[in-house]
Order: C-alpha cells, then sequence, then structure tokens
C-alpha cells in the first residue's frame, strides 16, 4: 500500500518544526522559506494549516514540464524534479492548482515536495502528529484529490472518479 | 556558526543603518541575546542615563540557537534601561519576530538616539532601512503589523511595534510582536516610544547554519524528546498553558490577591486554565480555542481564546470578537487575582486591550490593583478616576481602565504611571507591591519564600523570570524544596538566576526548564556554536552575565536598599492557606546570597569575584 | 498503470498507486553527461527526412511539441493495441521551445531541450517518430501528402502543428541579421551573431519576446525593444504590470521602446557600420544599429496544410468540445487549435504550455474512443524578466461589473490584481510574487464560491493560498 501524507490541522500549533526539518533536509540549513511544507495560518479563528503537495494523480506540474524535470517516483507516487533537468520556467508552478510547486529564486528552479523518498522529515519533526505519513486510503487528502480534479480539464465525470 | 556574526546599527538621529561584525571575543563570553546585548549595552551607555532620553540605547538580539530547529528556539530579547525601572532591563519575547531577524542576518539591532520622526525599521536578508511611520502613529500594535504587511505586500513580513501605549509612555508599555508575543516587562516599549521608533518589520530567509549539523540534530531530537517526556512540558503545558499554575498556586496559599491583602482567591478557579477549557453554558464553546506555538517550540503553551460574542466587553465590537492571544497565568493572574475580578472573558478582553495596545498586563493588573486598594481607603475618588467605581472586584472598571490606559487618556494615563508612582503621588508609596519600581508578577512570597529573594535581588525589578524558585519550592523541578523555609534559598536562588541567565543567552524559552537542566542544554548549544559548551561553562556564562547587570544598577544608583520587598511582604503575614501566619524572611536569606555571589555585605561585587568571572 | 483512464470509462475508480500517467524517466544526472550527439543517435528516427516512404497508422500526429508527444503517450496508453506515429517536420528528437531561451543563455544545452529525456522513450511505448513535412491533409481519403511524395495513411488525425511566427510586413526583414526565434534552428543562428557586446533590436516585447529578452541580457547585448503596443505583454499585462515591466527592464539597462513599430531595416552605411550591420528605422524618425534584429512579432496558427481540406479553421483549427474539428476524424490540439475557452464559453486559441498539454491528453482520450467532454482551457502565463516574475490568468482583464482587489507597490515592483465574477475568482495578474501562484488556477478552475472570503480577499488579495485552504481545501 502506498503511503501519504496525512494532515490533521487541529492538531497543529504552528511550531513550525515541520518547515525547519524539510529545509534542512533539503537545502542544509534551517529555512522555513526554502521550506517544502509550510504551515498557513488564520489567525482570527485560531487555526493553523500545513499544506504541502498532495501528490496528486493528474500530476499537472509533471504533465505541464517543457523539459521532463520532473519524473514519478514508483516506489512512493511522488512527483519528484529533477534539478539537473529543471531550467525554471516556472510553467509547473503556475499549472499545480494547489500552488505546491515553487521556484526558488536562489537556485533558479523548483521546488516541490518529493516525499524525501519515503520518509518524510515533516512528519518525523512534527511533535503533534498533525503531519503523518500513513496509507494513502486513510488520509484526508482525499477530499483535496477531488477537489483537484474539478480542476481538471477534462471532464467532470472522468476527472472525478479519479479522486 | 549559529551565530550570524553581524549586527545592524540603527542611528536614529541621523536615520542611518550600518551593518558591523559581531564582537565574537563577547560573542564567546556572553553568548549571545541578554547576555550579549547586555554587554554592548554597558559598553556603549552610561547607566545614569536617562531611560527615555536619546542617549539611552535599545537592543533586539537573538541567541545562537535563534532560528534553529532546537525546540523554543524562536526567542528574541529587549535590552535597553527600562523606563520603568531605571534599572537594567531585558524583555524576552516568542512568536517568530526572533527568527526573523536570525534569518535576515542579524544577531542584533542596536537602536541609538530618537528620530526626528515617526519610523519604522524595515529590514530585508541585510538590507535595511528606515521607513516614515506619520500614517502608523497612533495605530495599535495589532493594526501597525496589518497595515505594515499589507504595505509591502508581504504576509510573512515579522513585526515588533508598539502601540499607543509605547508612543504615550505608559512607563509599562510592551513591544509586541506576531500580534500577541511581548517583550512585555520594564517598559521597554516606551523607550521605543521615546526614540519615535513605532515598529520594526522584518523579512528574512537567509537561513541560519549550526556548527556541527550531525551532533545539534542529534542534540536537539534528545532535548526535543525531554521535553515530550516531562509531565509539566509534555502534558501539563500544551493543555492549560502556563495557566496550569493557578489553581496549584492558589491551593499553596501563594496566589496574591487584591493588592497582597490575601495570599487566596475564592475566584482562582473561574479564571484558572481549567476553567478556559470548560464549555460555557450560553453557547457550548470554550474560552480556549487552541494551543499555539511560538518558532520551533515543540510545547506550545500559549493560548489562543475567544471571548464569548454576548459578552458585554465585545457585544458590539466584532474586532475583539475573533481569536487571538489568549491568558496566560501571570496576565490572569494580575487582571483577576490582583484586581478581585473573576470574570474570565473580561481578563481575556483586557488581555487582548494589553496585546493590541502593547503594555503589560502585569503590571496594569498590579497598579489597577494598587489604585483599587488606594480608592478603597479613600486616597483616591471618583473624582480623579473620573467616575470610575474603582473597588475591587469591579469588571468594568478593569476592562474601561484597560483601554484608557492603552489610549494614555483620563485616568488611564496615571494607571499607566505603574504603581510605584501612583501610589507615592497619592501618598500610599506602601501600597505599591513593587521592587525597584516594577510589579511583582503571581506568586506571593509568603507563601513561596525562595521567591522573596528572587524578586529582592532581580535586575530588572520584580519578575518570576529571573530565578523561577516556583519550579523547584512546588512543582519541584529539578528537586522539592520546602516553600514555606528560608534554609538553602540563598544558593538556590543564585543557581536558578545563573543558569537562567544562560538560558535567556541562548536563544531558548525558559519554560524548557521545567524539563532540560544545563545537562539537556548545553550539548545543543556545544554543537551548534564554535568552542567548547558545557554545563559548566554555561553557568560561568550565566554568572557572569547576572554580575555584568548588577554592576549596571550599581553605576545607575540603586543600593543594597533597594534589593528589599514592601513592607506588607515582610510585616503582614498571609492569613490563609498553607503559609498562614508567615510573612517573607527575606533577612534570613539575603546575606547567604550576598555571601554566595561573593558580594560585600552591601551587595555590591568583591574585586575576586569580578576577576573571577573576567569581568 | 493508467487505471484513472479505465474509470474515465465507467471501470470505477482506480486506486492511486495505478494512477501513473507516465513512468518516471530514467533521468541523467547531469546535462554534461549527455551530449546532443548521444541523444540524437539513439533515437532511432532521429536524422534525416523520411521524404518518399509510404506509411500509415492507426493514429496519426502531425507535430513532435507537447500537445504531440502527450496526445501520443496517452493515445498508447488509452489503445494499447493502436499504432501510433508522430509526423516531425523538423530534425532530431520532440523538443520544447520553452526550453530554447535557456539554450540561448547556455544554461543547457541542446540535449536539454527535449521534451523526453529517456533516450529510448518513444521506441520503449512503441511510439514512431518520422520526420516529414506534410503538405497537405487529405481528410476523407484519411491521408497525409508528404513534401517529397509520401503518404501517411491515418484512421485518426491529430493536428498539433503548433504556430508559426508572424512575419510583419517590413522592408528589409529578409536581410541576414533579421531572425525570427522560433525553432531551435533559429536559437543557432542567434546564439552565433548575439556575441557579448554587440547590438541587438528586439521586436515585440510580447510573451515569447519577454522569453527572448532575458536570454539576450544575459548574453551581455546591448539590447533595444522596439513594441507596437502601449505596454509591456499587453496580451498577458494590464497597463499597471506593464508599465512596471518596462520600468523594472529600463533600471536593467534595456532601451524599452512601446508605441512604437520599424518601419524598415537596412543595411548600415559604412559610417554606421561599427554600431552593426544593419540600420533599423523606427515608426519616430529614429534610426537604430543593430548587429541582430530578432522578430518576435507574435504566432500565429500553422495550418497551412489545411487548406482546401475542408476543415474549419478561424485563429486556428476549429475544435468543439471533444476537440474534433469539423471533420470527423480529425483532432486538433495545442496552439493550432481554437479550442473551448474556460473563462469566455466561446472558442480561443491558447498559446500556452498547460494548455498544449491539456489539448494532447484530452484529444488522445477521445481518438481514443472515449468521450472526455473537454473544460476548456486556462489562459495563463508565467514570466521571468531579468529577475522579475510576473503571471496571468484567465479573466484578468475582469468580468463586466465584477470586483476587484488590487494591491500596488511601485517602489518593489510588487502587484497583485484580483478579478472575481459575483463570488468567483475569474482573473489574476501578479508580479514580483513567486510563491504559491498556482492555486490561483485552483481557485478559479473550480469555480468555488468564495463566500466571506471575497471580502478578506479584497482585503488582502494575497492570501490566495489561505482562501483556498478555507474554501476547498483541509482547513
Amino acid at each position: 500500500m502506498q503511503k501519504s501524507l496525512h494532515i490533521d490541522p487541529g492538531k497543529c500549533t504552528n511550531c513550525l518544526q515541520c518547515e525547519l526539518a524539510c529545509s534542512y533536509d533539503n537545502e542544509g540549513v534551517f529555512n522555513p522559506a526554502k521550506s517544502r511544507i509550510k504551515v498557513f495560518t488564520f489567525h482570527d479563528e485560531g487555526r493553523f494549516v500545513p499544506y504541502t503537495c498532495t501528490q496528486c494523480a493528474e500530476a499537472w506540474c509533471m504533465q505541464a514540464c517543457p523539459v521532463d524535470a520532473i519524473s514519478l517516483d514508483a516506489a512512493t507516487g511522488a512527483k519528484v524534479v529533477s534539478e539537473w533537468l529543471c531550467v525554471g520556467c516556472k510553467v509547473c508552478t503556475i499549472a499545480c492548482p494547489f500552488g505546491t510547486v515553487n521556484y526558488n529564486a536562489d537556485s533558479g528552479k523548483v521546488i516541490k515536495c518529493d516525499l524525501c523518498g519515503g520518509d518524510p522529515e515533516c512528519a518525523k519533526a512534527c511533535p503533534t502528529e498533525a503531519i503523518t505519513y500513513i496509507d494513502a486510503n486513510w488520509t484526508g487528502l482525499d477530499r483535496m484529490r477531488q477537489w483537484a480534479a474539478r480542476t481538471d480539464a477534462g471532464s467532470g465525470a472522468g476527472a472525478s472518479a479519479s479522486a | 556558526m549559529a551565530w550570524a556574526r553581524k549586527v545592524l546599527r540603527v542611528d536614529l538621529n541621523a536615520g542611518t543603518c550600518t551593518d558591523e561584525a559581531l564582537n565574537m571575543d563577547w560573542a564567546r563570553r556572553y553568548l549571545g541575546q541578554r547576555g550579549l546585548a547586555t554587554k554592548y549595552l554597558v559598553e556603549e551607555t552610561d547607566p545614569r542615563v536617562d531611560p527615555l532620553a536619546p542617549e539611552n540605547k535599545m537592543i533586539m538580539a537573538t541567541g545562537p540557537l535563534t532560528g534553529t530547529c532546537a525546540s523554543t528556539a524562536g526567542r528574541y530579547s529587549v535590552i535597553t534601561k527600562g523606563a520603568l525601572t531605571g534599572a537594567i532591563a531585558c524583555s524576552n519575547s516568542g512568536g517568530f519576530f526572533g527568527n526573523e531577524m536570525k534569518n535576515a542576518g542579524y544577531d542584533m539591532i542596536i537602536f541609538e538616539g530618537k528620530s526626528p520622526k515617526p519610523v519604522y525599521l524595515l529590514v530585508r536578508n541585510g538590507d535595511a532601512r528606515l521607513v516614515d511611520a506619520g500614517e502608523l502613529w497612533g495605530a495599535s500594535c495589532w493594526d501597525t503589523e496589518e497595515r505594515i504587511k499589507a504595505a509591502h505586500q508581504d504576509p510573512l513580513i515579522r513585526v515588533a511595534s508598539i502601540g499607543v501605549a509605547g508612543e504615550r509612555g505608559v512607563k509599562y508599555a510592551a513591544i509586541v510582536n506576531d500580534m500577541h508575543r511581548a517583550a512585555g516587562r520594564s517598559g521597554v516599549g516606551a523607550v521605543m516610544g521615546s526614540k519615535n521608533l513605532k515598529a520594526v518589520a522584518i523579512r528574512g530567509t537567509l537561513g541560519v547554519k549550526v556548527d556541527d549539523f550531525a551532533a545539534f540534530m542529534a542534540a536537539t531530537a534528545a532535548g526535543k524528546k525531554v521535553l515530550a517526556d516531562n509531565a509539566v512540558t509534555g502534558q501539563g503545558l500544551p493543555t492549560y498553558g502556563t495557566q496550569v499554575l493557578m489553581n496549584v498556586v492558589n491551593e499553596t496559599g501563594a496566589l496574591p490577591t487584591r493588592n497582597h491583602q490575601g495570599v487566596q482567591f475564592e475566584g482562582a478557579h473561574a479564571i484558572s486554565g481549567e476553567a478556559m477549557h470548560e464549555k460555557r453554558a450560553s453557547d457550548g464553546k470554550s474560552n480556549l480555542i487552541t494551543n499555539n506555538a511560538c518558532f520551533a517550540c515543540t510545547i506550545a503553551c500559549g493560548r489562543i481564546s475567544a471571548i464569548e460574542r454576548t459578552h458585554y466587553t465585545v457585544v458590539d465590537r466584532p474586532q475583539y470578537q475573533k481569536a487571538s492571544g489568549g491568558l496566560e497565568y501571570e496576565a490572569a493572574w494580575a487582571l483577576g487575582a490582583a484586581t478581585g475580578v473573576s470574570d474570565l472573558d473580561a481578563c481575556t478582553f483586557a488581555n487582548f486591550i494589553c496585546n493590541e495596545q502593547g503594555f503589560d498586563p502585569i503590571s496594569f493588573g498590579a497598579t489597577v490593583g494598587a489604585a483599587m486598594e488606594l480608592f478603597e481607603i479613600g486616597a483616591i475618588t471618583t473624582k480623579e478616576t473620573g467616575g470610575i467605581e474603582l473597588k475591587f472586584g469591579n469588571v468594568h472598571a478593569l476592562t474601561e481602565l484597560a483601554e484608557l490606559t492603552g489610549r494614555g487618556e483620563g485616568f488611564g494615563a496615571e494607571i499607566g504611571l505603574g504603581s510605584k508612582r501612583l501610589c507615592e503621588k497619592y501618598g500610599h508609596p506602601e501600597l505599591s507591591m513593587q521592587v525597584k519600581g516594577q510589579e511583582f508578577p503571581a506568586y506571593d512570597s509568603r507563601g513561596i519564600q525562595g521567591m522573596g529573594l528572587a524578586y529582592a535581588t532581580s535586575n530588572r525589578g520584580a519578575c518570576h523570570l529571573r530565578g523561577y524558585t516556583v519550579a523547584s519550592e512546588i512543582l519541584g523541578v529539578p528537586e522539592k524544596t520546602d516553600p514555606l523555609a528560608t534554609e538553602g534559598k540563598g544558593g538556590l536562588v543564585k543557581a536558578f538566576q545563573d543558569a537562567t541567565a544562560a538560558v535567556d543567552s541562548a536563544g531558548i524559552c525558559v519554560f524548557t526548564t521545567f524539563a532540560w537542566t544545563l545537562d539537556d542544554i548545553a550539548p545543543q548549544i556545544d554543537a551548534a556554536c564554535e568552542g567548547e559548551w558545557t554545563p559548566e561553562t554555561l553557568l560561568e556564562v550565566g554568572e557572569r552575565v547576572w554580575n555584568l547587570e548588577r554592576r549596571y544598577n550599581l553605576g545607575a544608583g540603586f543600593t543594597d536598599k533597594d534589593d528589599t520587598l514592601p513592607k506588607r511582604l515582610l510585616k503582614e503575614a498571609a492569613k490563609t492557606g498553607p503559609a498562614k501566619g508567615l510573612v517573607n524572611g527575606l533577612d534570613k536569606m539575603l546575606p547567604e546570597y550576598y555571601q554566595l555571589r561573593g558580594w560585600t555585605t552591601e551587595g555590591i561585587p568583591t574585586n575576586e569575584t569580578l576577576q573571577r568571572l573576567a569581568l | 498503470m493508467f487505471g484513472w483512464l479505465r474509470s474515465l470509462f465507467g471501470a470505477g475508480p482506480a486506486p492511486a498507486d495505478e494512477r501513473v500517467e507516465r513512468p518516471a524517466a530514467p533521468v541523467a544526472k547531469a546535462p554534461a553527461a549527455m551530449a546532443p550527439e548521444t541523444t540524437m543517435a539513439t533515437t532511432a528516427e532521429a536524422s534525416g527526412d523520411d521524404g518518399g516512404r509510404d506509411d500509415g497508422a492507426r493514429y496519426v500526429i502531425v507535430g513532435a511539441g507537447p500537445a504531440g508527444v502527450i496526445a501520443a503517450e496517452t493515445l498508447r496508453a488509452a489503445d494499447p493495441d493502436g499504432d501510433v506515429l508522430i509526423v516531425h517536420g523538423e530534425d532530431g528528437p520532440p523538443y520544447s521551445r520553452m526550453a530554447i531561451p535557456y539554450y540561448l543563455t547556455g544554461m543547457i544545452d541542446e540535449a536539454g531541450t527535449t521534451l523526453r529525456k529517456a533516450a529510448d522513450h518513444y521506441d520503449d511505448l512503441g511510439i514512431r517518430i518520422r520526420h516529414g513535412r506534410v503538405e497537405r491533409v487529405l481528410a476523407d481519403d484519411g491521408r497525409l501528402a508528404l513534401a517529397g511524395g509520401g503518404s501517411v495513411t491515418f484512421e485518426r488525425l491529430l493536428v498539433a502543428t503548433g504556430a508559426t511566427p508572424i512575419r510583419p510586413q517590413i522592408e528589409g526583414l529578409d536581410l541576414p541579421g533579421v531572425h525570427p526565434c522560433w525553432t531551435l534552428e533559429d536559437a543557432r543562428d542567434i546564439v552565433r551573431l548575439a556575441e557579448p557586446g554587440s547590438r541587438v533590436v528586439l521586436l515585440g516585447a510580447g510573451f515569447i519576446g519577454c522569453i527572448i529578452l532575458e536570454a539576450l541580457v544575459k548574453r551581455g547585448v546591448e539590447l533595444t525593444v522596439v513594441e507596437m503596443g502601449d505596454r509591456m505583454v499587453p496580451r498577458m499585462l494590464d497597463a499597471t504590470a506593464g508599465g512596471m515591466l518596462k520600468r523594472w527592464c529600463e533600471g536593467k539597462g534595456i532601451k524599452v521602446l512601446t508605441s512604437t513599430s520599424i518601419t524598415r531595416i537596412e543595411p548600415a552605411t559604412d559610417a554606421a557600420a561599427e554600431g552593426g550591420g544593419l540600420a533599423v528605422e523606427l515608426s519616430g524618425g529614429e534610426t537604430v544599429p543593430a548587429h541582430l534584429v530578432v522578430v518576435a512579432a507574435g504566432v500565429r496558427a500553422n495550418m497551412a496544410m489545411l487548406d482546401g481540406a475542408g476543415i474549419d479553421t478561424d485563429q486556428g483549427v476549429l475544435v468543439d468540445h471533444h476537440l474534433r474539428s469539423s471533420h470527423p476524424r480529425v483532432y486538433a490540439a495545442g496552439d493550432v487549435a481554437q479550442g473551448p475557452d474556460f473563462s469566455t464559453g466561446g472558442f480561443s486559441v491558447h498559446a500556452v504550455q498547460p494548455t498544449a498539454v491539456d489539448h494532447g491528453r484530452i484529444a488522445a482520450l477521445n481518438m481514443a474512443g472515449g468521450d472526455a467532454p473537454y473544460k476548456g482551457s486556462l489562459v495563463m502565463n508565467v514570466l521571468d524578466t531579468l529577475g522579475l516574475v510576473s503571471c496571468s490568468f484567465g479573466r484578468w482583464q475582469g468580468a463586466d461589473g465584477g470586483e476587484q482587489a488590487e494591491r500596488i507597490d511601485q517602489d518593489a515592483y510588487k502587484y497583485i490584481n484580483l478579478r472575481f465574477e459575483d463570488d468567483k475568482l475569474v482573473g489574476a495578474i501578479t508580479l514580483g510574487r513567486t510563491d504559491w501562484v498556482g492555486v490561483v488556477r485552483g481557485l478559479i478552475q473550480t469555480e468555488v464560491a468564495l463566500g466571506p472570503w471575497k471580502d478578506k480577499l479584497i482585503a488582502d488579495p494575497h492570501r490566495v493560498m489561505e482562501a483556498y485552504l478555507a474554501r476547498v481545501g483541509t482547513a
């Protein structure tokens, strides 16, 4: 069974340990600005929502890439950016309807969650189990995926059935 | 590594921002944040300066761990001469601002002089400039933060600002960052206001490195496990916040009530952490919305609360119906027990106003409590208060004064003086519950004897965070001592003071020390920073910092006569609870303390001590 | 594999791990490891024109851009028994025009421009690529006539021939030193001529012009941009954003002349030749010397081969919601297709990469016998002009009577403008923002009712991600 990140905003305290872990693993420094996961805050409601790529089946980013720089990691289901091949054209950043592919001006490449090869650092760093890495069927990302399907340019029927 | 090795110096007279290298010799001796910034202040200013004069400097400083993944490593401190106290001030805050400063490439920002007109400092990754704040002058901390983010189209800018309280010179005005974290005590916000500096806005994306990443990840992971496994940091604080203490301290007979007339408050439960969890009958919701962490904090003691929409404080004011920073223990005590108010939502509202306009709820609540006693004995009347029936327990008086104080209007302007000046003004200095001009926090030193010595000797005036012997005397951390005994408290206080000074210099939160000892902390600092950092060297740093602060205060004119407590605590015995019949035994503890510190009987560090600490 | 396609045809939802559209390319670790020769040589029909040979396949795709390649891959999956043939009008393996600017800057070599990096990608999938130019489409016969005499038969045809640059009517446009920038061949010429320090005039500050602009500046040329419109990228950016972009470019040392056209290009006189071999005369009367003139005056659908085929065309090949043309055997996709427009409900040519990708996939599903109606393309663009990133989405010009949310910071080159229709987001422009920007597409295309978040966005338009999470996602 493939696993995916499960996010429970109700458990998030906004400590940003996920962002620290992600940036350290990917960039070798502590720098939330370079994290592939980000906690969005709804201050007036006292709500904190960690958010990153759902590794959606539609993979708009991968489809849109003009130079084949995003590929599927068959083991994890992650869509992975090759830093060697990416030219930094940013088409994926507008193609991804979730906004989870971001341009890193320092490297001139895009960055996105790659599930750390199957052992996501954000989930390990989360002190409250707001982020867990579990069997895909159990994740709340399903709902996100349904909405993802609504973005699908194709038929509503086909797209929503894939969710 | 760990240090950014860069200081931003802002000359407000000239309007210039210049970078300079961090003095690494000092960094190795004073670590960072509280210690290192105090060293800079001591070297650069005359301790006799008027706190509100341009010649006073204000330093915002991070620690070497700030911005790393060590738990709670998002702290920064504001170091200056306090407007409330005239003593060294070091106000420590969490939230996200400290991390942003480090990520922008700075260990500290030194503000000197006074701007000819209101400005705010904008810092982006090593690029700093002063921006006109004419339009922001008069805005609350909340509005200021929102408007600066909007003006620069960057919701991730972190802002530390003063509200109207700081502009109007409320003596205990705070600097508020991230909506409801504050460098709250000693009037650092008034100093900032005196410099015409409205806010500091920072966006930093440079990243923070440490010396030995592998060792650091291991050490911080071990530290996080200790916090998670500890009953206080792993369960009590996340669940109830610091408000876990309200009922505990009340039962101990150490909850100062109605300006320290009593030591137990009949309404304590109503304003406790437990009460914040209880569902209201009216709308089925609780005061507490969620707990909330500061940057990198795996404890998450912060409270996010919302006031019942029909409560009189917010009924027609939707801006206060939103969730915001809820009551921490000290604030709940000051706004509640100290004033005899047991209305949780009213206390929450007053707390919101403190955050919104930027002033310290501890000093505010304590000053209202003192004013209430002045009113009850007839020293002030409705003539002075502008019609407010300033009696203990008058919830409307509390919330109205919060708003007036925040705006510096009416009788609020007098509440803004702090209890020492207020009580002196109305002829009853003995009714001010303070040390060195700063109001006590939420522990009565008749019920917790060690805290009396901690308060009396605290370098920034009465404060629980300079030496939190409550941990030992009440919670048994690191080991239990008898709260009613004075024996051994000199050593206990010194140990807590020195360790805390080290922690405050590192970039982490003192609340970690409910679970961590220096044995847990040293490996994290050692991995992050160049050089050898052991529990022993950290204690030495702490003691060095303490003595440096002490010397500053001596230079500012304080003497051993100021190492004392109000008569009430020394003469009027507690009337109820376990401490019934006790006063604080400061006279039994102070000489031992001086001796352990290596100070003369007049409280002056001996040459031998100074040499030992390389001061 | 391709379980999601099964579900499309009514076989029910597929488990997540089967929803794989394309196997991972076995990625070479560094571009340097892929010498162009190697890549070219390992693709079976990589070189030469297969000219006169007769050929045929169930599915024939004309054009080897993203629309064509995605369509071929999708067809291969949707109909494993149907053979797929791509007729590729240029030399070499299918490549991406989007990558050309990065080739111009030297960031990638030619191999880096290929659409698929695995050398045997097409062979592995059983997709044949044949090089040749299509002269005519004989739709009723199910046959293509190739230049050189050969023909290719098909059961279903996908026209994915893309666009060709518009050649403005300017005297001197055929002089040596005047180049379009569209094909890899063009790029090679420009690389040769655009030496550091040379004077270059770029005609057109549209989307493509701006992409080339960046590449030219990075090559260190002295650049003058001439744009007929009153601002830069007039079809992508509004006056505020276009004006800010112009100032930004000027700040980088580029001469930007808007509301200006080139009236004539002449060989330089001896006296002026030091400035370059060409003299470019502008509508204002001024003459600018140049070593090189790059023409990027827009593109139009490349559909000359359909002349006389009896297929309806307008700005492009008119296709219905199944991307089928007026002829039942002929489909069109990508820059050549005038397909359903998500925003207007009409039919538009949206010559952008994401639309090409959508078209290729949807057209292929329908060609294979499926019923995949297309909701329409959302026009969107992202442009990085010397570090200033601009994006536009959908109806950025606004909807009739719709509200908008705007923030402008001229000094900091930051701008955002959101356009609403009722309480839905229908368009946006951003300047100087790269974070989480794709969510604008999500908000527009999911057509989510924003409810209270419309007012929150009007108060702070940068909170698009929060709006999405609150109205759509897990928040």
